[in-house]
């Protein structure tokens, strides 16, 4: 299986074994350590990955390898997914808060200058 | 370092320094690391954690701390926030004429790194198309400046000895050229250089520049002008715990072993004794470890998971926007993974 995009692809799938579905390399083009460790550190949270790594192959190429290894026959585009949704809460999250303390911090500042 | 019972708390959460070498830098705390703890992502629990606390905040820089979140994201953060927000720098320079001594290629690589104040957020990016004329600059995508000066004699001065009246070229000398309807739509907001007092270069009598510049928008991983922070950078909170009183002319020396402001002495029964004030001023030189009796009477360390970040923005945008739009690149990164997921499945 693999993922193409119209000029050159975006995410495509490696599997090294045979009917596995649990243990798969994704490629993901055009990314580096900043999704890479983030991603990874999300799906090592969750319960049945057995592994989750991601490596740069070469500096000058900007992709990563990023594999999960599942537990129980679970497909490894699950956990993917998952920690990609799980994420962008976070990030959702982090945007909401740093924006309420922002606006408090200003509303702060004005009151003592009335 | 085994993983006793008081420690798992201290390798959990501390970085410890120590004398050799820096101990427990890595995250650990993944589901079925620690028996007896439950490490799996839990939304909840995160939300209840997190938080951030603005300590400053003004038009070019600002300061303030993430607490309860990872390095893997914070870290993302401050990569996004360096090379992936994009802003509008100079891109091409069409000379005309430089009579200066400045040379072509040094005068436009000192224009491409000038900051220039146009909120990118509102322009497309250009198209990378070969057949697309150099020319064809849209509206939605290229800001036009101009700068087009000569360096005249000065006739008042003469004398005995001529001085000749040299000039200084300056940002200020940059004048917009709004193309299309852009004269409309930032009629408010001037677009131009964001400081106006920097020099480009040096003109003598008789000396001229005559260049158009096009603006486009980029990101920083492509070239470092398109970078909209002077720089973003996080520290960890440092913990400096004194293991027992230390009291008088040692009380002292430890004091001046730490930055200013983060050990005080005060009076106890008539004898001075150290108290850690205030440890987030420090800046972790370690230097109390360098000292044989010092050394056994701290202890250094940093909470992981405690972040204070620094973000000085280039004037660009301010910098409360730019970790905005930092938060919304990594969403965007994401959300970019999740419809190429969405897309190949459905096949």
């Amino acid at each position: 299986m693999a993922g193409e995009g119209e000029k050159k692809p975006v995410l495509e799938m490696i599997q090294a074994d045979g009917a596995d579905e649990g243990c798969v390399t994704f490629v993901l083009h055009d990314e580096d350590h900043t999704l890479g460790n983030s991603l990874r550190y999300m799906i090592m949270k969750t319960l049945d990955v057995e592994f989750c790594g991601y490596t740069i192959t070469h500096p000058s190429e900007s992709k990563i390898n990023f594999r999960i290894q599942t537990r129980g026959g679970l497909p490894a585009s699950e956990p993917l997914r998952r920690g990609l949704n799980e994420l962008t809460d976070v990030c959702q999250h982090v945007l909401n808060t740093f924006q309420a303390r922002v606006n408090e911090f200003k509303e702060g500042q004005e009151q003592p200058m009335e | 370092m085994a993983a006793t019972m008081k420690n798992v708390e201290e390798i959990r959460s501390r970085v410890i320094l120590g004398e050799f070498g820096v101990k427990n830098v890595h995250t650990s705390d993944f589901p079925g690391n620690y028996p007896g703890y439950d490490d799996t992502w839990d939304m909840q629990k995160f939300q209840k954690n997190f938080r951030i606390d603005v300590v400053h905040l003004d038009e070019s820089s600002m300061e303030f701390d993430m607490v309860g979140i990872d390095a893997a994201i914070a870290n993302a953060f401050r990569r996004i926030l360096l090379a992936e927000v994009p802003t509008m720098a100079i891109e091409k320079v069409f000379i005309y004429n430089n009579t200066s001594i400045v040379q072509d290629e040094v005068l436009a690589h000192r224009l491409g790194l000038i900051p220039i104040r146009a909120d990118p957020r509102l322009f497309e990016y250009r198209n990378a198309g070969e057949e697309a004329a150099e020319e064809e600059a849209s509206e939605i995508d290229t800001i036009q400046l101009q700068l087009k000066i000569k360096c005249s004699r000065n006739p008042r001065i003469t004398g005995d000895v001529l001085h000749i009246y040299a000039r200084n070229i300056i940002l200020g000398d940059i004048k917009w050229v709004p193309i299309g309807n852009q004269a409309d739509v930032f009629a408010d907001s001037s677009i131009g250089p964001v400081h106006d007092d920097i020099l480009i270069a040096q003109l003598r009598p008789g000396q001229e520049l005559d260049i158009v510049m096009h603006c486009v928008k980029g990101i920083g991983k492509d070239h470092a002008k398109f970078s909209p922070v002077a720089t973003a950078s996080y520290r960890l909170l440092p913990e400096i715990t004194l293991l027992e009183q230390v009291e008088g002319e040692k009380a002292e020396r430890l004091k001046r072993c730490f930055s200013r402001g983060v050990i005080d002495l005060e009076d106890v029964n008539g004898k001075k004794v150290a108290k850690v004030v205030n440890s987030r001023l420090d800046t972790c030189s370690r230097e109390v470890l360098r000292h044989d009796d010092l050394k056994n009477v701290v202890k250094l360390g940093r909470v992981r998971d405690h972040f204070i970040f620094t973000v000085e923005s280039t004037g660009i945008l301010p910098p409360d926007v730019l970790v905005t739009e930092a938060i919304k690149v990594l969403m965007a990164k994401c959300q970019r993974f999740l419809n190429e997921l969405d897309s190949t499945d459905m096949k």
